[in-house]
């Protein structure tokens, strides 16, 4: 796990205004990405061998480290986006992910942590809407070239009791 | 309701044998709240948690037994203890955390305080306070702790009972599954998280669904696709405790081509997909009895599903009529070498809440819970694949273990049959 990541806002003030904006546009084109239903680009946001991975906020607590999803390379993450596609069954649903309160780092490496709270508001084919998930991405954005990636994402799940089930990625 | 006496005529069971089930079993409250008094409260023995996650004097961690919220503690002796979790004084949640360490549990509202046992060890003021007010003096601690649960362990499971009377935990779970069971603890466990799923269904519906040798390489097209599982493999479905417990068993390698002429037209045989990162598919031997899967039930709501190398525990925890929650307790073994525990975190993949080969269960849950809501009294389902007994068979093509449990549910339920 991360132990990088900075504590409070106040790190936001060391970086310049420029590179803020565009780790903050990381995660913004990010949620674009997975609430556009656009998931096959979704594993262009990550290094090749970058870390994905779902923690259901107990078991970060406890120091266990069970996910509920894990995923070390790219193959996986479009293995993913192929059974959300064509092979697995779930709640028929649009996905809104909602972002706040992110703070920034910069890491030894040249690149980022990065803190963001997340919410996701599910609506049913029925147009009820409910709130899905609510955590924090912890992430380790590094660049590649002209591109920011993810290195790690690490999704903190507060809302472990997942309602039903979890498809697609937060 | 002492769990001997018959429900109401209202409630007779359709069929004398148990291969129709009534809608109203999943639906009814006033079926709810007897499965309350009569199974989880009734002479049952029920899943704790594991002797693993308690190691020291001390510990606990929050469970339920239906819907009574109950604390599995280490005692400062060494033994494990179990207490419904709801002070004896006003009824408020004593214990707040949901695992943890403690000297003694204390209740906020008024300091009441009590021992691992769920002895009352303490209550403010009792003598008063400057020669006023205080408990009667015929005020006997010993007969105000918290309502304890009698429990038993096997090969570190947990297991508690609220009945008095009833049947040892050796003769609860019969040999089959004692054997099950010891299979996967012949090696000190280690858990390596949690994960949990609430679904706008019944608990009997996911309990049904393990039994279930029908649906898996139907519903769960990954299985299929990828060749992990299919019905056409070689297995045996098991049924225990005199139809309640069941154990669902598949031999060899897996992924074997065998699609059959009957199932050519059944959509998830399609052709193969292929993955391109199978690192979670990799299989380590760690037994060599020839079993590939074995999905135990043990009665009501405790399952067990062993694929591969992952094992891991489901807890079915009944909050409503149509709603439940399962906390899946992933687990692996103390001593297992880096490689294979990191083999075991990637195969977490496959199951759980947003696993590959079980993210279908809770919606096939959820479309049965919303179309049954309001359905007529005697409307029914069936569950007559292998025919309408309850023996044990040696193929997956069978509802056999499901007619089982309905066997012996409705006999614990006190259901009339019709003749």
């Amino acid at each position: 796990m991360q132990t990088t990541a900075p504590r409070s806002s106040a790190a936001n003030d060391e970086i310049p205004f420029e590179q803020r904006w565009r780790v903050a546009d990381l995660n913004d084109r990010y949620v674009r990405c997975l609430d556009d239903n656009a998931l096959e680009e979704w594993p262009r946001f990550f290094t090749e061998d970058g870390v994905y991975k779902i923690v259901p906020r107990e078991n970060f607590d406890a120091g266990l480290p069970g996910a509920l999803l894990l995923f070390d390379s790219n193959a996986m993450r479009r293995d993913r986006v192929l059974c959300v596609r064509e092979v697995n069954i779930y709640r028929i649903h649009v996905a809104r992910h909602y972002l706040g309160g992110t703070a920034i780092a910069r890491l030894p490496d040249g690149g980022f942590a990065v803190r963001a709270n997340f919410l996701v508001v599910h609506s049913d084919g029925e147009g009820r809407s409910s709130l899905f998930a609510a955590g924090e991405y912890r992430d380790h954005i590094v660049c590649e070239g002209a591109e920011l990636r993810f290195r790690e994402k690490v999704v903190i799940l507060d809302s472990f009791t997942v309602p039903g089930q979890l498809a697609e990625p937060l | 309701m002492n769990g001997t006496e018959p429900l109401a005529a209202a409630y007779t069971w359709p069929t004398a044998d148990p291969a129709c089930v009534p809608f109203a079993v999943y639906t009814d409250p006033a079926i709810f709240a007897a499965e309350q008094e009569r199974i989880f409260c009734g002479p049952v023995w029920h899943y704790l948690g594991l002797e693993a996650e308690i190691p020291k004097p001390g510990d606990f961690v929050s469970t339920y037994v239906g819907t009574l919220p109950v604390v599995l503690n280490r005692t400062e002796d060494g033994r494990v203890a179990a207490f419904v979790n709801r002070c004896a004084h006003r009824g408020a949640i004593v214990t707040r955390p949901t695992r943890g360490n403690c000297a003694t549990h204390v209740c906020i509202y008024h300091q009441w305080t009590y021992d691992h046992d769920g002895n009352l060890a303490g209550v403010p003021y009792r003598h008063g306070l400057g020669g006023v007010g205080g408990f009667p003096a015929d005020f006997d601690p010993r007969a105000h702790g918290l309502r304890k649960l009698r429990v038993a362990v096997h090969c570190g499971i947990v297991f508690g009972t609220l009945a008095e009377a009833g049947p040892s935990l050796a003769e609860f779970l019969g040999k089959p599954v004692l054997d099950r069971l010891a299979r996967l603890f012949s090696r000190p466990v280690a858990v390596l998280g949690y994960q949990r799923q609430h679904v706008r269904g019944n608990w009997k519906l996911m309990v049904e669904n393990v039994k279930d040798a029908y649906h898996g390489g139907l519903l769960h097209a990954f299985n299929s696709k990828f060749g992990f599982f299919r019905s056409t493999q070689k297995g045996e479905v098991t049924v225990a405790g005199g139809g309640v417990h069941s154990i669902l068993t598949t031999f060899g390698t897996t992924g074997e081509q065998d699609t059959g002429s009957a199932l050519q037209n059944v959509q998830t045989y399609r052709p193969a997909l292929t993955l391109e990162d199978s690192s979670m598919l990799r299989h380590i031997e760690e037994f060599d009895d020839g079993i590939a899967t074995s999905i135990v039930s043990v009665f009501p709501s405790f399952l067990l599903l062993h694929a591969s190398n992952f094992p891991v525990f489901r807890h079915v925890r009944p909050k409503a009529t149509g709603e439940f929650e399962m906390v899946w307790t992933y687990i692996g073994y103390a001593d297992d070498s880096e490689e294979m525990r990191d083999l075991r975190l990637r195969q977490a993949n496959l199951v759980g809440p947003a696993g590959y080969i079980s993210i279908e269960d809770a919606e096939a849950v959820e479309l049965v819970q919303r179309a049954i809501e309001g359905e007529r009294s005697d409307a029914l389902g069936i569950v007559a694949l292998g025919g309408r007994g309850t023996d044990s068979q040696g193929h997956l093509v069978t509802e056999a273990a499901i007619r089982g449990f309905w066997q012996g549910y409705r006999k614990l339920m006190g259901f009339p049959v019709a003749a």
